[in-house]
């Protein structure tokens, strides 16, 4: 197929991909679209079928590596993990509003540091949420420290976010490299964000009466010791597996075995219960999304870009990069865009993948829904009045994200630097 | 002008996290016997939609909108918290939950009482200038009925406003 047709062809089905990802018609899963897309791409011969299936087996292990965190994680959620993350944060905070900030910081950086991003929002968030009420607090900054670090957290691991896994595949780093040459960013970026959302809450944090309304929650839980020794027995099994050449997604499946086999046992979970947690549409999605976005990088979207991007690791051209990364996150999704920058970077050495890293994670915060796009479909469809207040929370992206984003490439470049990029 | 023009019938007590005692408390001391009390309690939107903001963010995820979730339990804790505030205040009152703008909301519903009754929120280490939160600063600002306001504990001392500016005649003769 000629380039120009393949281009226009693969691009058409992008936008479609992406609109229907950002509309959902009738709430149905994204790989509805994604999926036939994809098809169509190579049955009109826009990606030949040996480059998809590359794509293909690029992406797969992948998307298997992301299942068994999600199912992971899910299962830590049975075990009353977060739930006990919940009381001991409202032990330890002693009703005092910037006490609990600080422990939800250190939650929800961990957790998604280790557990992703799709962890700390579907799981802790709510947890969080209960744990203010329930000490009388207002819950608004912990709340949105939780979807903050979501994001500018998942610096730290490959397995942090999905935007990470694929980075990692595709860069030949080890797993302990990556988090070796990620810690100085991420502890960077988390300063960040404490500073900033210590000013911003000033007057929610100061509101703490003169009692506190705390009742005991029923059945409150101790650490439920087990899940907790599988997930760090699971961390130490990436940086081990990585070191001896073995995908970590190995470690990340016999966690996620051991702690489903229990639960099996116990009676706590069924197949199913498993197999939803595993979010199978998700899996196709990306694999979808990624066939077609590789249709629109070969068919002439790389040779457009790649003058933008600077080539070298000076801290300039990270600079530039991270910016690039953010601009495209905030304009769609930092999945797409992720995808698109990747191939384009993956020459210049793993500083340069890492800034597209830092771009795509830290850039979302600065929309409501991580995306431009997203935000004006929701706000479109809200009738005036009701739409949330996007300036607070634009404000607030816009006090971290810039700040955090500088900063934290000034931190991979020294990084970089000392250990030798 | 009349007494039963000043009369004071109707009070509201603006409920909110963390400094609620304090309203409940000069609502018992200082309302009349006799007058209608009101529980004004409001949930704002911002953290469920930050929630669903950010779930709508991971592009592609299936699973259960925390979002969702959120609002079920501000609901709740809602609820807790203005059956908790009836407890302590003991006496017969009207209870009014409202989902809004929490600010807006407050002045909006609290136009025609003879009472708000409101808790600073905000730097409480002094006694200005700016020490009123945000959203105490719009309510004081724009209610339309009179407005009580007090401290949720001890106040600061008075020495802690800072000295006037110095005035050129100041400079001396």
């Amino acid at each position: 197929m000629n380039a120009a047709i393949g281009e226009t062809v693969s691009v058409a089905a992008l936008l479609g991909v992406l609109a229907w990802a950002v509309i959902r018609p009738r709430g149905w899963p994204e790989a509805v679209a994604a999926v036939p897309a994809a098809a169509i791409l190579i049955a009109v011969g826009a990606i030949p079928v040996g480059d998809a299936g590359t794509e293909a087996r690029r992406l797969g292990p992948v998307i298997g590596f992301l299942i068994a965190i999600l199912v992971l994680a899910h299962l830590c959620d049975d075990d009353g993990l977060f739930k006990a993350c919940g009381a001991w944060m409202a032990r330890s905070s002693a009703g005092r509003p910037r006490r609990l900030l600080i422990l939800v910081f250190v939650t929800a950086a961990v957790t998604t540091a280790v557990l992703s991003l799709d962890t700390t929002v579907v799981l802790l968030t709510p947890v969080v949420f209960a744990t203010a009420a329930r000490l009388d607090l207002r819950a608004r900054p912990h709340v949105y420290a939780c979807t903050h670090l979501a994001n500018s957290a998942s610096l730290l691991l490959p397995v942090s976010n999905l935007t990470n896994l694929l980075v990692f595949a595709t860069s030949g780093l080890a797993f302990g490299r990556f988090a070796e040459l990620m810690a100085l960013p991420w502890l960077v970026v988390i300063g960040v964000e404490y500073a900033v959302f210590g000013r911003f809450f000033a007057s929610d944090l100061a509101a703490k009466g003169p009692g506190s309304r705390t009742r005991p929650e029923a059945g409150d839980v101790g650490l439920p010791v087990f899940t907790v020794t599988v997930v760090i027995l699971t961390l130490a099994g990436f940086v081990a597996a990585s070191a001896a050449g073995v995908s970590p997604a190995w470690a990340a499946l016999a966690g996620a075995a051991v702690l489903a086999a229990r639960a099996l046992a116990r009676k706590r979970t069924t197949p199913l219960g498993l197999l939803r947690a595993a979010d199978v549409p998700f899996g196709l999605f990306v694999l979808g999304l990624g066939i077609v976005v590789a249709a629109v990088v070969d068919n002439g979207l790389d040779t457009a870009l790649r003058p933008l991007l600077p080539a070298g690791t000076s801290l300039p051209a990270l600079l530039a990069i991270a910016a690039l990364a953010a601009v495209l996150a905030n304009v769609c999704n930092n999945l797409p865009a992720v995808l698109v920058l990747l191939p384009l970077t993956v020459t210049s050495g793993a500083g340069a993948v890492l800034a597209v890293l830092l771009g795509v994670n830290i850039g979302p915060n600065l929309t409501y829904t991580g995306s431009l796009a997203t935000l004006l479909w929701r706000r479109s469809l809200r009738s005036h009045g009701e739409t949330p207040d996007l300036g607070e929370f634009t404000r607030l992206g816009l006090l971290t994200v810039p700040a955090g984003l500088v900063l934290a490439v000034l931190a991979l470049w020294a990084g970089l630097r000392a250990m030798g990029g | 002008m009349t007494d039963s023009d000043t009369a004071i019938r109707s009070v509201y007590i603006w409920i909110a996290e963390g400094t609620w005692r304090a309203s409940v408390d000069a609502a018992l001391s200082l309302a009349p016997d006799g007058v209608r009390f009101t529980l004004l309690h409001v949930t704002s939107p911002d953290a469920a939609d930050t929630a669903h903001g950010a779930y709508r963010g991971l592009l592609g995820r299936g699973g259960p909108d925390p979002g969702q979730r959120l609002e079920a339990l501000a609901s709740i804790s809602a609820a807790d918290l203005i059956e908790a505030a009836a407890r302590r205040l003991g006496r017969p009152c009207d209870r009014l939950e409202i989902q809004g703008h929490t600010e807006r909301a407050v002045v909006a519903v609290s136009a025609d009482a003879d009472l708000l009754i409101v808790a600073r929120d905000g730097d409480r280490s002094r006694l200005g200038p700016k020490s009123l939160g945000k959203a105490t600063r719009f309510v004081v600002d724009h209610a339309a009925c009179p407005v009580l306001l007090v401290w949720p504990e001890a106040a600061p001392d008075v020495g802690t406003i800072p000295p006037p500016p110095h005035h050129p005649h100041h400079r001396g003769p």
